[in-house]
Parts: structure tokens; sequence; C-alpha cells
């Protein structure tokens, strides 16, 4: 399931971070982070819920950029 | 302006102003110590908030450890050996700051710059109730509604005119800005505007599949395919950020232990330390990531107010070394549509020939009898026919005002033993017989498209060395098309799964790191559209096919566009080249000169901030494509 959610950074490189960070969490099979549309898109793995996924996505992305923000 | 980027603005005034102003206090020791840390807290209170709760995370090789590193190093430095110089750090701080402050104004107004190059999302649809006109959502109109377009207004969803004349201005689709008619029975998509009259359409597709959506979906989704320079970089700047810290930290021990150890002399801390945090500084790899992107997003903004859908930055990129364009003939270099060419050997006026042969086609809904048809432009009146007779694979045979009319191929006269001409033409001829005496012949052919043959030699001046045109068509008319249009290389009669073998061939033929690309129409060309380097779809307004299958997707069909689009991917690509040597090469002479000393923290600022801001700015210009 792809999920596209809009985004508030700052800068490229912590895009980038974000997108980093995105696709570590679990159950997350891939992310990408357009910057330039403020745009994270997001394939979630089978039977998981974008909703509890996304929370631990924001928390992991806070980690490595805090002034981040993800409009769930 | 944002909320966040006003307030930046204003700590960036007012911590410049204090900085200036303490120039002209007196003040010595502790006292100039604390007066100086205000400006710097003023510009810096969230870089260092930021740093340690990077430090706190885990993340320690962020460019706001950098700066606080940089800036609290330089003034501990100040304080150490009591210079009293805190300008410095401040103003490395403040500069920092103005570059982020002019980065993030003007991606976001290169944001808003492209948006509105591809501003064609409808808002609203009208639909009439109880004869009132309602605006709704055009996400809540279903198929077969009937819904009301007035002039000036966007048309909000694909759908079939039933009612009314207008025209409409397609440019934000195509780039082309002359304005199309359209009239009652006529296809129309969403996307374009009305200009003139009301026009109600009864609705084909849901917003969701409508042109404008497909459309819109694919430019915004275009910039997450990134491109291999894009990789690139974000792995460069995965690898840098690290090296140069640990260099700097290298810097600023191991030569004053080294002279302390090995060669007696004193150590000279201070010098050392202030070259590795000018290492720091100019470490930020801000310039190199934002700019390669930037350009890309901004080539393929331009791309697609000219007409040009790009469906990533890797496909731009791939354009951008094309040297060998292989077309589809039917639809690409030529029409597609049927034209009568020329009537020769007619033994009577040209028009009544005509007249006699539309006529007798009148049952046939066959291309060729619809050109005939149409050449003849007049309503055709089915009384005036009798006694039609097809003969399959041969023409027709009709009694017409009560004469005996034939008309088809040299197998029909042959049939009839009627004695006839052959044409020297290339195309489908129609031989006409009047009463059973040979009346001469009409030559129907596809016409070549207007700018097909200027587009070949722009192709070529664009740096393209070879042209390959593929068809299913008989090798005479093929010959003739290809040597009219000064096409290199012709093969045909091929069937579609030819064209695909074709083009393997031809991908194997080519130079190394060049590029091939196919030109078709995308309606039935999709698995060579697929198979090539890149595909270019052409003619695409409305055809879901092409917008599934190309790479490309030129929305009308004018063949100029193939050569535009490559140059605007070089001109995209030239300006990527130019960022990366530019911000690495600058960077590194930067590092290398502040490693020995020559290099003072101003220079590492510029170095930073100056090559970001000229990097933006150059990224920005892969927005004008204008003259191109």
């Amino acid at each position: 399931m792809k999920r596209s959610y809009k985004i508030e950074v700052d800068c490229a490189n912590c895009a980038n971070k974000m997108e980093a960070a995105a696709k570590k969490t679990p159950g997350v099979k891939d992310a990408v982070v357009n910057f330039m549309l403020l745009k994270m898109n997001v394939e979630f793995e089978d039977g998981q819920n974008p909703k509890e996924v996304m929370q631990e996505v924001l928390k992991n992305c806070k980690k490595v950029e805090a002034d981040c923000e993800i409009f769930l | 302006m944002t909320k966040k980027q006003k307030i930046m603005l204003v700590r960036i005034l007012i911590a410049a102003l204090l900085l200036v102003g303490l120039n002209f206090v007196p003040a010595e020791g502790w006292l100039r110590f604390v007066l100086y840390l205000i400006p710097y807290l003023v510009i810096g209170y969230d870089i260092l908030l930021k740093a340690f709760k990077g430090i706190r995370n885990g993340q320690v090789f962020d460019e706001c450890f950098l700066m606080a590193v940089a800036t609290i190093g330089a003034i501990a430095l100040a304080l150490y050996e009591r210079s009293g110089d805190y300008t410095e750090a401040i103003a490395v701080m403040l500069f920092y700051q103005i570059g982020e402050w002019f980065q993030s104004y003007a991606v976001g107004k290169s944001r808003r710059n492209i948006s509105e190059l591809m501003d064609i999302r409808p808002d609203y649809a009208n639909i009439e109730k109880d004869g009132k006109l309602e605006k709704v959502d055009p996400y809540d109109v279903e198929i077969g509604s009937t819904i009301v377009v007035q002039p000036g207004e966007k048309v909000p969803l694909d759908g079939i005119i039933v009612e009314g004349t207008s025209t409409l201005n397609t440019s934000a689709l195509t780039g082309e800005s002359l304005p199309k008619d359209a009239e009652a029975g006529d296809e129309i998509i969403s996307g374009c505007i009305n200009m003139t009259g009301v026009l109600k359409v009864r609705t084909t597709k849901e917003f969701g599949e409508s042109t404008v959506s497909k459309i819109l979906d694919l430019v915004e989704n275009a910039s997450s395919r990134k491109s291999r320079s894009e990789d690139f970089i974000s792995r460069f700047a995965r690898v840098y950020t690290p090296g140069v810290c640990y260099a700097a930290l290298a810097l600023a021990f191991l030569p004053p232990l080294v002279r302390m150890l090995f060669m007696g002399l004193p150590a000279d801390w201070g010098t050392w330390i202030y070259r590795a945090l000018t290492f720091l500084v100019i470490s930020c790899p801000c310039a190199l990531v934002i700019s390669i992107p930037l350009s890309f997003f901004a080539g393929i903004g331009g791309a697609g107010n000219a007409g040009v859908l790009v469906k990533g930055s890797n496909y731009l990129e791939t354009l951008s070394r094309t040297k060998t364009v292989v077309f589809d003939k039917t639809g690409t270099l030529t029409k597609g549509v049927f034209e009568v060419n020329a009537i020769h050997h007619n033994s009577m006026e040209e028009e009544k020939l005509l007249e006699y042969a539309a006529l007798a086609e009148s049952a046939s809904s066959h291309p060729i009898s619809r050109s005939l048809q149409n050449a003849y432009g007049k309503a055709i009146d089915r009384s005036r026919v009798e006694n039609i007779q097809e003969i399959s694979g041969n023409g027709v045979t009709a009694r017409v005002d009560g004469v005996e009319v034939a008309a088809g191929n040299d197998k029909l006269m042959e049939r009839l033993g009627i004695p006839y001409q052959n044409c020297h033409l290339a195309g489908t001829i129609i031989h006409m017989a009047i009463d059973g005496a040979y009346a001469g012949h009409i030559v129907i052919s596809d016409i070549v498209k207007p700018h097909a043959r200027e587009a070949v030699q722009t192709l070529k001046k664009a740096g393209v060395t070879k042209t390959v045109m593929l068809t299913g068509d008989a090798a005479k008319v093929a010959d003739k098309v290809a040597a009219e249009l000064g096409i290199d290389m012709v093969y045909s009669e091929l069937l579609p799964a030819d064209k695909v073998k074709k083009v393997e061939e031809l991908l194997k033929e080519k130079p190394e790191k060049s590029a091939l690309a196919f030109v078709g129409d995308g309606i039935n060309d999709a698995p060579v559209l697929g198979r090539a380097d890149i595909g270019i779809a052409m003619g695409a307004m409305g055809s879901d096919a092409a917008i599934e299958a190309a790479d490309v997707v030129l929305m009308d069909d004018d063949p100029m566009k193939i050569a535009k689009a490559i140059r605007i991917s070089r001109k995209c690509l030239r300006i990527v080249y130019q960022n990366i040597v530019f911000a690495i090469g600058i960077k590194l002479i930067c590092l290398l000169l502040g490693a020995v000393g020559i290099a003072n923290m101003w220079l590492a600022i510029f170095a930073d901030v100056g090559v970001m801001i000229l990097a933006v700015l150059n990224a920005i210009r892969a927005l004008f494509i204008k003259k191109l």
C-alpha cells in the first residue's frame, strides 16, 4: 500500500535524512522524500496499519531532524 | 515569505546591526565578551539548540553541529588568546543563517513558480440543477453527468461536447498558443481553458482518471524518480560530512603533536585549532544537496510548461545523452490521416471525378473512402447512388446519377477489362472508370506533418547523429517519406513485433554511453516505447495508453518538440554538472587553502554560503526554456 504525506522541512539534506529514517522504520517497505514538493511517499509492508507506522516514522524523523513535521 | 522566514529576517537584521554597533563600543575583557554574546545568541540560538538535540539523539554530524562547534570554538579561541576578536564567530553564524534564509526563500519561490506553470488543476465543476448552476468538487461528478463550462473557466473533466461552440486554449497542456475550435460532438479534454462560448459537456471519465489528474500526478511524481547525479550527490554528502569532520579533528591534533614531539617546536595549538574550525565551516554539504534536485525540478517544470512531460529526473538525464532517434512513421512524422494528394489522367474535371468517387464509396467507412468524402467536402446525397457493389480487395462499382462508376485498384480495372495508367507517385491509387471508360486515377497518401523536415534537421543540430524510421508501410512509400525528410535509415514493411526486434538491433549498434530514443504516437507502440532507452510518445493529449507507456510525453503532435525536449534536457544536465563541479571544486580548494592556513573563516563562509547561493541561482536557470 502506498500513501503520500505532506511534510515540512527546511533543507534538502534534512529531507534526505528524513528519508533514511523513514526507510529504517519497521513496517515501511520503501519511502521517498521529495524536498521540492515537500511530500513523503511511503510504501507500507502488507498487513501494516499506516496510521500506527506513520507515528513511528514521525518519531524517527524527529530524532534525526528536530525541526521537521509530517502532516498525518 | 512565510512567517518563519520573516522572523529569521528580523533576527538577521538585529544581529547585523548589533555587530556593527558593537565595533564602536570600547568595552574590554568580560564585559566585551558578554556584549558580543548577545548578537551571537540572537542569530544562533536555534542552531545551538538543534546541535544539542542532535547529539542527544545520536545524530552528531549534522550542519548545526558543525556550525555550533566552529563558532563556539572560535569564541573559545578568542577568549584563550585574549584577542577579543569575537566578530568572526558571529559573522560565520550570521552568514550561515543568511544563506539558509536565502535558500529557503529561493526554493519556496521556485516551488511556487513551477506550480504556477503547471496550474491546470480545476477547482470546481458547474452542474445545472433546476435551471441554476451549482459549483461542485470535480471529484464528486459521476461519469455521464452533464457539466457546464463557461467562458474563462477551466474544463474540469474529460468528456464530449453536447451543446455549444467555442474556442479552447490548450496552452497549459501543450505549450501551443494557437486556440483550438470546438463544437458539439467533439471530445474535450480537461485542463483546457474555454475562451468564448458556453459549453455543455457530458463527462466520460471520473476526475481521478481525467487527463488533468493524470498529468498532475505525473509531474508531481517526476522528481521522485531520482537520477544518477542525484544519487551520486546524496551518497557523496553521506561520506563527505563525516570525512571532513575527521579531517578537522586530525588537523587540530596531529600537526601540533608532531611539532611538539618530533620537531621540538612549540605546539601552536591556537593556529591549528583555528584551521580545523575553518574546515568545519566549509564542510556543510548543503550547496550540493539542494542545487542538484532543484536543477532537475526546474528543468522538469520548464519542460512541462512547454508541453513536454518528463516522467522523472532519470529520464531527463537519459534524454540528454540521446544520439539515435528512431521514429515511427504513421502518426509521428506523418499525420496518419489519408488525404487526396493528386488526380491524374482525368478525362473530366477533377471535382466531378472526385464527386463520383465519393458518391460511389459513400457506403463504406474505410479510411480511404472517408478521405475521398473529405476531399469532396460537400454533403453526400445517398439518393443519387444505387446498386452499390463492394468487391472485397478490389473496390466498388455503383450507379451514380444514372452512370456506371467503378472505383478501385488495378485488380478491379483488370477484372472489368478496362486499360489503366500506372502512377509514379507513392500511395494508394484509386482508378476510376465511368461507363466502362477509363477516367483517370486519384492518389491518396498520408501527408507529412508540416514541421517534420525541420524537426529532423533541428535534431541533427541538437547533436543527434542517427535518425531511423520504422514503418509497416510499403517500401516505396517509406523511402519517399524518408528522402523527403532527410532521415538516415529506413526499415519498411515491418510487423509490430519486427519493430521491437529492429530497435533491439539498433540498441546494440549505438555508440557506447549514448542513448536511443524511440518516438511513436503511443497507440500501438507500447512494447517499443518500453524497450528503447527512452520512449517518447507524441500527441498524447487524451491518450492514456501513451501516458502510461512512455517516459517522455509530448502533449501535442508537433515533431519539433522532440528536439526541444532534448535541448531542455541538455541545458538542465549542463547546469547540474556545472553545479557539481563548481560546488565540489570550490569546497576542495577552500579546504586545501584552509589546511595550509591561507583561508580564514571569512573565505570558509563564502565557500559554504556563497557557493550555495550561486548554485541555487544557477539551478533556477533550468526553468527558462523559452529560447531553446
